[in-house]
């Protein structure tokens, strides 16, 4: 056999990991209402199921969108001829000022500056191709999407070194975590070219504080490096904090034209704001004009489909409908959320206060047998195949400290939620106590659960108010 | 330390500052338009088929479902938008099989499951030269050749290009000693040989591979046990005999190692749909598969548009009836075109595929030389204002030869391009000296001229006349 590349036959594709395992496994047997009723319920995927009804609605209404038609008059074979790196201008026009709507209009953005790929995966490995060599390095704080791994190192032979935090507090960024991770790079001999973050983060469901904003503009700074900021969750942000983009921080600061200004890029999608992963729209946000123009070129391989182009450039147009997407949107999410909460704590889990996002990082650090990524895994394979519940390890996140998953919420139906959450308590309510003693375990979960409890009744009152409201 | 961008951003990888392009850079700058711009720059230089889109429209127009924002088609919205599975939707992958199938007559099927999305063609490749190749190995490819291959095989990947060296002498056939002379150079250089790039019909030929080319490079490779990607998008466009064969075909019928072989594919081409960018990377080798659907996350076809396609590429009868439909009128369009070319002494490579005609100027070069080339390059974007492709842009290692499209445009642009080559060359044969002309060439000058004499008769040079009223189609000479 003529021999294959070695980025053919490595691992670098990351689909070893846990993260994709899991949904191997809800592949084999899917739950079904219906007709499986005792299968895997998906947990693990990152979708917005929760607003369909609004965009179908929308679809009903505008019909032109709907048929290659524009006043009436077909434009198809334009369409079909669209080819231009630089994308449908309708369609960039109406995709920054969505992305300004999300942003409370705090900050615009110019649409000669946003570039379109297919998917935010794209975005991502073009990002890198921009700004990296082969072989350069960039920090992620952790925990991180797991997808990272293959999008921003695979082809491109970038590295990937952790920023790490801790549950201490809240796993911010911390500016000495920041500094270690660089020195970990140096010791490695990587360069370091810049920070990527997730703002709000996968998978911890929080949006970053204007502290660790400044953080991250100060580090950039100093060490002259990149800044990326991975923002596909920004109309997810259901709550309290408002979400503050880099942009914003920057604005603040009046760092416009300055060299750090260059340095910042920002990544979109529509696949979580407005649940469309499957038509892979993403885009390059740069305020470097060279970066721009490089990935406009690179974008080559992985343009939009026009006809997606056009469709979306009527759907976000449509201010009416955005702002109303908006405002119904968040409010579905945060009551998602809240169920979610709510069974959890039924089941004697807690899990990270969060503002975002269509998951929630869950603490189940009490339930291990010991402390360790052992455990986890032991603790996982027992959620996949005995409670049949696919969530995603902390471990295939890079989370240092074992014990915690992600858990998404707003894939699924109100009552497939339910029976997710009466088959955990049924686990939990049921575990043996094997390497603990039982009072300890008594003990340490009561500690748990006072902590917990008391941010969980906090929550849900604060919930109950917006719902009366 | 400065923060820098990388090489690749701030090279010249992408290709893009070849003449190829300046041609499109003069004709942005003043488009034609029938009525706006009549004096503008004719766009010759791309590739794209506009010949069947009234034909595709009818079947749109009574197929709703096919677009899932429809009324008839909603029902499909949700599970469709929230569909981003590598594989692809199974349907999809089914029609495009078929579809391939169907180009090649039936006389081959290709599976589903080796069917791998990728975006357009362009992804396609360059995933490709990801899964088989590691920076600084290199692949062969014949010249003339498509010049975004430079872009597409090279600048992220860092994969090289070594030229097959065709030649004019005959018809830019690829022999046996040209694939042993590029490996012997590439060997030299140091560099690792991965495989072959074939385009199959030919970029900017227009021409198929015959059957024992095909069987020689089938041959070759796998003596050498290196790979063979057959990038064949232009599939359908063989409007006329011979029938076109594909690799696919080959390797039914002689001995080869399957794990070699990958075909690439496209709808930009056979289709006209380089918008919704549709492209498939084919392979026969398992592994290859397996690797490129991962890599294919960074390029997936939109499900909206995998949806479309399946809906169109699954009507066996709507299939049957375009492939007709779009040889007859490539077909036409390039019949029209090379016979008015010749009857103002123009030539162009005997072809019977593609979207353009690889156009014969050489005797028009005031030497032989590629600056000669850009020279009359440049007069005619300026003068005659047309843009087309000069050969050299395509590593043609002869000068005087471009790729001048003409399926991208409609009848009246057409007549209007023909007319401004005609009075081009009418300039042309003045300005050259008589006598040495006639003893050359009397009798084809004269009856040359006779015909052009007849263009200038006014119901030929009116821009309304409808080609069939034409006398140049119903003479039939």
């Amino acid at each position: 056999m003529g021999v294959l590349s070695r980025k053919a036959t490595c691992n670098s594709h990351g689909q070893d990991s846990s993260y994709f395992l899991g949904w191997q496994e809800y592949e084999k047997n899917p739950y079904d209402e219906v007709t499986n009723p005792h299968g895997i319920i998906q947990m693990g995927l990152a979708e917005n199921q929760l607003s369909f009804d609004l965009l179908e609605s929308w679809l009903a209404k505008n019909p032109d969108a709907a048929s290659f038609r524009r006043d009436g008059q077909s434009i198809f074979k334009e369409l079909a001829l669209f080819q231009d790196y630089h994308g449908l201008p309708a369609f960039k026009n109406a995709l920054v000022d969505f992305m300004a709507e999300i942003r409370g209009n705090k900050v615009t953005f110019d649409p000669n500056h946003i570039v379109l790929t297919a998917g935010a995966t794209s975005a991502n490995e073009t990002l890198m191709f921009c700004l990296a060599e082969q072989g350069d390095a960039f920090l992620l704080p952790t925990p991180y999407y797991p997808g990272f791994d293959r999008d921003l190192k695979w082809r491109t032979g970038v590295e990937i070194v952790p920023i790490e935090c801790t549950s201490s507090n809240r796993f911010q960024i911390t500016a000495s975590a920041l500094e270690k991770a660089y020195e970990q790079a140096q010791k490695k001999n990587l360069r370091v070219k810049g920070v990527l973050v997730t703002n709000p983060s996968n998978p911890l469901g929080t949006s970053m504080t204007r502290d660790e904003l400044d953080l991250l503009v100060n580090f950039i700074s100093d060490k002259e490096i990149h800044l990326i900021s991975d923002e596909i969750y920004s109309g997810t942000v259901f709550s309290s904090p408002a979400f503050v983009s880099i942009m914003e921080v920057l604005k603040d600061r009046n760092l416009e034209k300055t060299e750090v200004w260059e340095r910042v890029h920002i990544v979109y999608s529509l696949s979580k704001d407005l649940g469309l992963p499957g038509f892979r729209v993403g885009a390059i946000y740069s305020n470097d004009p060279i970066v721009v123009a490089a990935a406009t070129k690179m974008s080559s391989f992985g343009l939009v489909s026009s006809q997606t182009q056009y469709l979306l450039s009527a759907m976000l147009s449509d201010k009416k409908f955005t702002k109303e997407y908006i405002a119904k949107n968040h409010k579905r999410l945060q009551k998602r959320r809240s169920k979610l909460v709510a069974g959890l704590e039924k089941a004697g889990i807690g899990c990270l206060e969060s503002n975002a996002g269509l998951f929630c990082w869950v603490d189940m650090r009490h339930l291990l047998s010991s402390d360790t990524f052992e455990a986890e895994m032991e603790l996982w394979k027992r959620i996949v195949y005995d409670v049949k519940l696919n969530i995603s390890p902390g471990s295939s996140c890079h989370c240092i400290e074992p014990g915690w998953f992600r858990v998404c919420f707003a894939n699924m139906s109100e009552d497939t939620l339910k029976l997710a959450m009466q088959r955990l308590k049924s686990f939990v309510g049921s575990i043996a106590v094997n390497d603990r003693s039982h009072r300890d375990l008594k003990n340490s979960r009561r500690k748990f659960r006072t902590k917990w409890v008391f941010r969980l009744s906090f929550q849900s009152f604060h919930d109950r108010e917006q719902d009366e409201r | 330390m400065v923060a820098t961008i990388s090489k690749i951003a701030t090279g010249n990888g992408h290709g893009e500052n070849s003449p190829y392009f300046d041609g499109w850079k003069a004709y942005e700058a003043n488009p034609f338009h029938p009525t706006d711009r009549p004096d503008g720059v004719i766009q010759m230089g791309l590739a794209e088929n506009q010949l069947c889109f009234n034909f595709i429209k009818k079947w749109l127009m009574h197929h709703p479902e096919a677009s899932l924002c429809s009324a008839e088609g909603v029902d499909r919205f949700k599970e469709t938008a929230l569909f981003q599975d590598y594989n692809g939707l199974p349907e999809f992958r089914q029609a495009v099989a078929k579809f391939m199938g169907k180009v090649r007559g039936d006389r081959v099927k290709f599976d589903p499951d080796r069917v791998v999305m990728s975006g357009g063609a362009t992804g396609a490749h360059e995933m490709v030269a990801f899964c088989l190749a590691d920076p600084g190995e290199a692949f062969l490819v014949p010249t003339p050749y498509y010049p975004g291959f430079d872009r597409d095989l090279r600048w992220r990947t860092g994969v090289e290009l070594v030229p097959v060296v065709c030649e004019s002498s005959n018809n830019f056939k690829i022999t046996r000693n040209a694939l042993e002379a590029a490996y012997e150079k590439a060997t030299e250089a140091n560099l690792r040989v991965k495989g072959v790039l074939i385009t199959n019909p030919s970029n900017p030929l227009g021409t198929i591979l015959d059957r024992d080319t095909l069987r020689s490079v089938v041959k070759f490779i796998n003596e050498k046990n290196i790979h063979l990607i057959g990038d064949e998008i232009y599939a359908a466009t063989v409007f006329m005999e011979p029938e076109f064969v594909s690799i696919s075909e080959i390797i039914e019928e002689v001995e080869c190692n399957r794990d070699l072989i990958h075909i690439v594919y496209s709808l930009s081409k056979d289709m006209g749909f380089p918008g919704f960018r549709v492209g498939i990377v084919y392979s026969y080798n398992d592994a290859v598969v397996s690797c490129a659907r991962k890599m294919s996350s960074f390029g997936l076809v939109s499900s909206q548009t995998q949806h479309l396609i399946a809906s169109m590429l699954s009507d066996d009868d709507f299939v049957d009836s375009f492939i007709v439909e779009s040889k007859d009128q490539l077909f036409k369009r390039h019949k029209y075109f090379t016979w008015n070319l010749s009857l103002v002494g123009i030539g162009s490579l005997k072809s019977n595929a593609g979207l353009f005609i690889w156009m014969d100027l050489r005797k028009l070069l005031k030497e032989k030389t590629f600056e000669a080339e850009m020279d009359l390059w440049r007069v005619i974007i300026n003068e005659v204002k047309l843009n087309v492709s000069p050969g050299s842009s395509f590593h043609c290692n002869e000068p005087g030869w471009f790729r001048v499209c003409f399926a991208n445009m409609d009848d009246h642009t057409m007549e209007i391009a023909l007319l401004r080559i005609r009075t081009f060359m009418l300039k042309h044969n003045e300005a050259m000296v008589p006598g040495k002309l006639c003893r050359r060439s009397s009798l084809k000058l004269s009856f040359s001229r006779r015909r052009v004499d007849d263009f200038m008769s006014p119901s030929i040079m009116s821009p309304h006349s409808p080609i069939p009223q034409s006398p140049l189609v119903r003479a039939r000479t």
